[in-house]
């Protein structure tokens, strides 16, 4: 392409220079684009720069969040107060099916705040993921129309699930104190347990992201991964439980489950009879680390195709 | 190529000082592909067949070949106005040099980032108006102190407020004339370098299509370069001061507005 362009120019400088009014007349338009700083329309800028374009529009992401929050229930009639009753409903479906009718809470203290913790802290990863895949496809007329960085969508986009959460977790701790657990210091792990988990959804959701502005059909693939996921990360069962006779390499697997890893921090954060010993060794390590990768590897991988998306 | 080399002595002579490139297109071709063009029966099995044989790549995908072999360089200060009939790759073009299609082969070089303000580019509709003037700026990069201080400005602008309060209500709700006119209001609300219209002129009333033109004007003042796309060649003489002319993808007449124009007339019979 270029020296095709190259040799165009040379010739056409040869031929046809007008006489000079200016310097500029002489230049090829590469030659000329350099002189005046122009960029190539459309190129990825560099991580760093990109960070800091991002970093600018942090109002943007926030207010952004907030606002499709707000803009969620507005066609339904009881409005904002789904964002309680969803999860509430959700809790209240699987404490009958596998509280009552399947009786998976023989061994399990206090099954109740057990399942709704479960339940919380899977719906917070599960929509996160859901959203990310629809975060630049449903997006593309805002994402056509203004220029801004495009990781600014996923992020929005767990943030606004976060605060979903946030508001669940009114309900639960509700439910917790009325099943008899009584506030102490480790419910603050729950902070830093929530932490981690949202810089992991966040950095799984930009991976989403990616994949889902170029395969459409994911949006439809998704809900049967997320369900195999859910059944295999003990939301509604104890794996301790389950896995007492299997082999060390199923256990460990399941331990280091970053789903498993973050219920299991919130139920010990908020159940005392949930007890470290219930926690998988180097928990907070396998929590962090989890986020980092997650975090650092979705970002990077978000990035990569920056200068893609909304095209074609 | 040859015309557009033609150019600078056309355009040299009238602003042979200070005269700073914005835009640069050069050599550009492209080529977009579209789904969904083929034959294909939109059944399962059809598609499950095509999925499983993969013969010769897909036949929904169709490669249009939309802009062949375009050059010309845009100044700072310019209204260049883009014109030619149906299908002969203008709003392509404007959406290569925004940034959003690739090219083919050739390069675009521009001067920070140009924003592209077309009547099908949606913003949230089921946001209020209100909220999507927040939300548009700070995606534009302004910051919050600077949107409460144009808020007013943006609102009146559009004259969304005109016939009662529509600004509180969300997008969706809106006429297509009043949402073209609120997502232009915001997009003229930050001083562009390079903004990029397509026919967005041509969707609101009377009264508004020439409050637009009267703040194109000024945006060129601010020394940036403004490109508007529209059929309306008396939007164009209005507001640009020179016009490129593209046909079937090529570059047919690059110059000062009345000449192409007087041209083009004459080509399409009017």
């Amino acid at each position: 392409m270029s020296t095709v362009s190259e040799t165009t120019h040379n010739g056409a400088v040869a031929v046809g220079a007008p006489p000079a009014s200016t310097a500029d007349d002489g230049l090829s338009p590469s030659q000329l684009a350099a002189k005046y700083g122009l960029s190539v329309s459309g190129a990825r800028p560099g991580l760093a720069e990109y960070t800091r374009q991002l970093w600018g529009r942090r109002h943007f992401i926030n207010e952004f969040a907030k606002a499709r929050t707000a803009a969620q229930y507005t066609q339904a009639r009881l409005g904002q107060l789904w964002q309680v009753m969803t999860p509430l409903l959700n809790a209240a479906v699987y404490y009958l099916i596998f509280g009552v009718l399947i009786g998976t809470r023989k061994g399990v203290d206090n099954f109740i705040a057990f399942l709704v913790t479960g339940i919380f802290i899977w719906t917070f990863t599960q929509s996160s993921i859901m959203a990310g895949v629809k975060a630049v496809s449903g997006n593309l007329g805002l994402i056509r129309a203004l220029h801004f960085p495009r990781a600014s969508m996923p992020i929005a986009f767990t943030l606004m699930q976060l605060q979903q959460l946030i508001m669940s977790l009114f309900v639960l701790v509700a439910i917790v104190l009325m099943t008899g657990e009584t506030p102490d210091a480790s419910w603050l792990l729950l902070i830093p347990a929530l932490l981690t988990q949202w810089i992991f959804n966040t950095g799984v959701a930009m991976v989403m992201a990616r994949l889902g502005s170029k395969m459409t059909d994911l949006a439809q693939l998704m809900p049967f991964i997320l369900r195999t996921w859910m059944y295999t990360s003990g939301v509604m069962y104890s794996i301790d439980n389950l896995t007492q006779h299997s082999p060390t390499v199923i256990k460990v697997l399941l331990d280091i489950n970053p789903v498993t890893v973050y219920i299991d921090l919130a139920r010990f954060a908020l159940i005392d009879s949930f007890t470290s010993a219930q926690l998988p060794p180097h928990v907070w390590l396998i929590a962090l680390g989890w986020a980092a990768v997650a975090g650092v590897g979705g970002y990077v991988y978000f990035w990569k195709a920056e200068e893609q998306y909304g095209r074609g | 190529m040859a015309v557009a080399e033609q150019q600078p002595l056309a355009e040299g002579t009238r602003t042979a000082q200070a005269r700073v490139p914005t835009v640069i297109v050069d050599d550009v071709h492209i080529v977009y592909k579209v789904y969904g063009a083929g034959t294909g029966k939109g059944n399962a099995a059809t598609a499950l067949a095509r999925l499983v044989l993969r013969r010769g790549g897909n036949p929904n995908v169709r490669r249009v070949h939309a802009v062949r072999g375009v050059t010309f360089t845009a100044y700072r200060g310019e209204a260049i106005g883009i014109i030619g009939s149906n299908g002969s790759g203008k709003s392509t073009l404007l959406r290569s040099i925004a940034g959003l299609l690739p090219v083919e082969s050739g390069r675009i070089y521009t001067d920070g980032q140009p924003s592209l303000l077309g009547v099908n580019a949606a913003l949230m509709n089921d946001l209020t108006g209100a909220t999507n003037v927040l939300l548009g700026g700070l995606a534009m990069g302004m910051s919050q102190e600077e949107i409460q201080q144009r808020y007013q400005g943006i609102v009146d602008f559009s004259g969304i407020n005109d016939k009662g309060d529509f600004i509180s209500l969300p997008m969706r709700t809106y006429s297509s004339g009043m949402a073209a006119r609120l997502r232009f209001s915001i997009a003229a609300a930050k001083n562009h370098d390079v903004l990029l219209i397509d026919e967005a002129l041509a969707t609101g009333d009377r009264q508004f299509q020439k409050r637009s033109e009267a703040r194109i004007r000024e945006l060129r003042k601010e020394a940036g370069t403004v490109f508007l796309v529209s059929h309306s060649n008396s939007a164009i003489r209005d507001t640009c001061d020179r016009v490129v002319w593209l046909e079937k993808g090529e570059l047919l007449m690059d110059g000062p507005t009345e000449e192409v124009l007087t041209a083009y007339e004459a080509h399409t019979g009017k």
